[in-house]
């Protein structure tokens, strides 16, 4: 299955961006416009079933069914110096918010050395990775969710 | 607990240790260089201490081809393009308690630069203390920096060295969470497998997670605190041959740190091959408890 359209287009944008400090800085601006879960969607303390595995900057990730068949994603960071998270939250959600649930599943996780650079290092790397991960769990479980309301 | 000023700390060398409030005080001194090292690579673009230059553990201080640190010549470079010349004070700090400012304080070392400081509390505690960050990139003029010797013989230890410290046994301090140490874990919690086909640790060595040095706020413990873990618990004595590993050298390059600076062992060697090497070496000894 394509990627969804929007983090195509990204993922290629990127790929003209060969100056490591430019890459650098057109990832701050997403992380600048990082904005925490919204109160009616989750309140702390969060479940840990909205934990990311291996990540260092202690992200969680929510999600909320929109339109007929999307789902749109909500994101906590709680390490204030988890810039990259916030980056990676805001990428997750401008590109893959409001997709289909089997498209945004079938995201590789791996994107995030598209994104950031082969440099990451190991840690970092899994821990957004895990965001990306959660990202198709929550997506996987808003179909099943929506596939049993409308048995019921 | 409140914490002691680092020069009623006890510290052989309290001079290796600056506090936030000098690094704010010295930013705009042409004889000191602000340089920051992060693990997260949007860390210091994201704002940084006005004046500080970036060192990137991955691009800037490792061969890209080789596992091994740059070569002369390209430390040469890196000097030149920070503009720091042979007494240049250079400053440390970054983010993880400091883990990768300690890594690069020990690269340095390792080319005779040894007029070095830490910023105690690192990243985290100037953030804390909401002081000024910015986004603006310093630039400095070209320095003329000589061709320096890498030195890898006194505060470097290589596999085969490892392995003759296990056959004497002497002295190798673990700075792994204990799970890794026991071999439960092949990684630290939360952080991913490295690679590493076997768990356990080097024959002998003694576990003591780099953590227990810092306090809450990543400054360093004082040193009867200190004397208190690695000499009274663990019995380490200061003329002891000391070996520190971890994963990858990064954690135990702040245990280095402590025991050769802080509490004044005479030969403090860092594995930098650590773990990641150990755990996969063929025929290499392992031990769990």
């Amino acid at each position: 299955m394509s990627l969804p359209a929007k983090l195509a287009e990204l993922l290629e944008d990127l790929k003209l961006v060969e100056d490591r400090n430019d890459r650098l800085l057109t990832l701050i601006d997403f992380a600048d416009r990082f904005q925490d879960v919204p109160a009616h969607i989750a309140l702390r303390p969060f479940s840990e079933a909205n934990h990311v595995h291996r990540c260092e900057s202690d992200a969680y990730v929510f999600s909320e069914p929109v339109g007929d068949d999307g789902v749109k994603f909500h994101f906590a960071v709680e390490n204030p110096q988890g810039i990259s998270a916030k980056a990676m939250a805001v990428i997750l959600d401008e590109t893959i918010s409001g997709e289909n649930p089997d498209i945004i599943a079938s995201v590789p996780t791996d994107i995030v050395y598209q994104i950031f650079g082969k440099e990451l290092s190991m840690g970092k790397g899994q821990g957004l990775m895990g965001m990306i991960e959660l990202v198709k769990i929550l997506a996987k479980k808003a179909k099943v969710e929506k596939l049993a309301s409308s048995v019921e | 607990m409140k914490t002691l000023p680092i020069s009623e700390r006890g510290y052989t060398n309290a001079d290796i240790l600056v506090t936030t409030e000098w690094v704010a005080e010295h930013k705009n001194d042409p004889n000191v260089r602000l340089v920051e090292s992060n693990e997260d690579i949007l860390l210091y673009v994201s704002g940084h201490i006005p004046g500080a230059i970036q060192v990137d553990w991955t691009t800037d201080l490792n061969d890209p081809l080789t596992r091994d640190y740059l070569v002369a010549e390209k430390f040469a470079d890196l000097m030149t393009r920070i503009g720091v010349t042979p007494d240049t004070t250079v400053v440390f700090y970054g983010d993880k308690s400091n883990w990768w400012a300690a890594y690069a304080l020990w690269v340095f070392s390792l080319f005779g630069h040894t007029n070095v400081r830490l910023m105690d509390g690192g990243r985290a505690k100037w953030e804390a203390e909401s002081r000024e960050l910015t986004r603006e990139i310093p630039k400095f003029e070209a320095t003329a920096y000589p061709l320096p010797t890498r030195d890898d013989s006194l505060i470097r230890a290589f596999r085969d060295q490892v392995l003759e410290h296990v056959r004497a046994n002497r002295k190798l301090v673990d700075v792994r969470s204990p799970l890794e140490f026991t071999g439960e874990r092949l990684h630290m919690e939360d952080y991913p497998n490295e690679g590493a086909l076997r768990g356990g640790h080097i024959p002998g060595a003694q576990s003591v997670p780099w953590a227990r040095a810092a306090n809450e706020d990543g400054t360093f413990k004082s040193a009867a605190e200190l004397q208190a873990i690695y000499l009274d618990e663990k019995g380490l004595k200061k003329d002891d041959d000391i070996i520190v590993y971890c994963r990858i050298g990064e954690r135990s390059s702040h245990t280095w740190f402590v025991l050769a600076h802080l509490l004044g062992f005479e030969k403090v060697r860092n594995y930098d091959g650590s773990w990641t090497e150990w755990g996969n070496l063929v025929g290499a000894p392992i031990e769990r408890p």
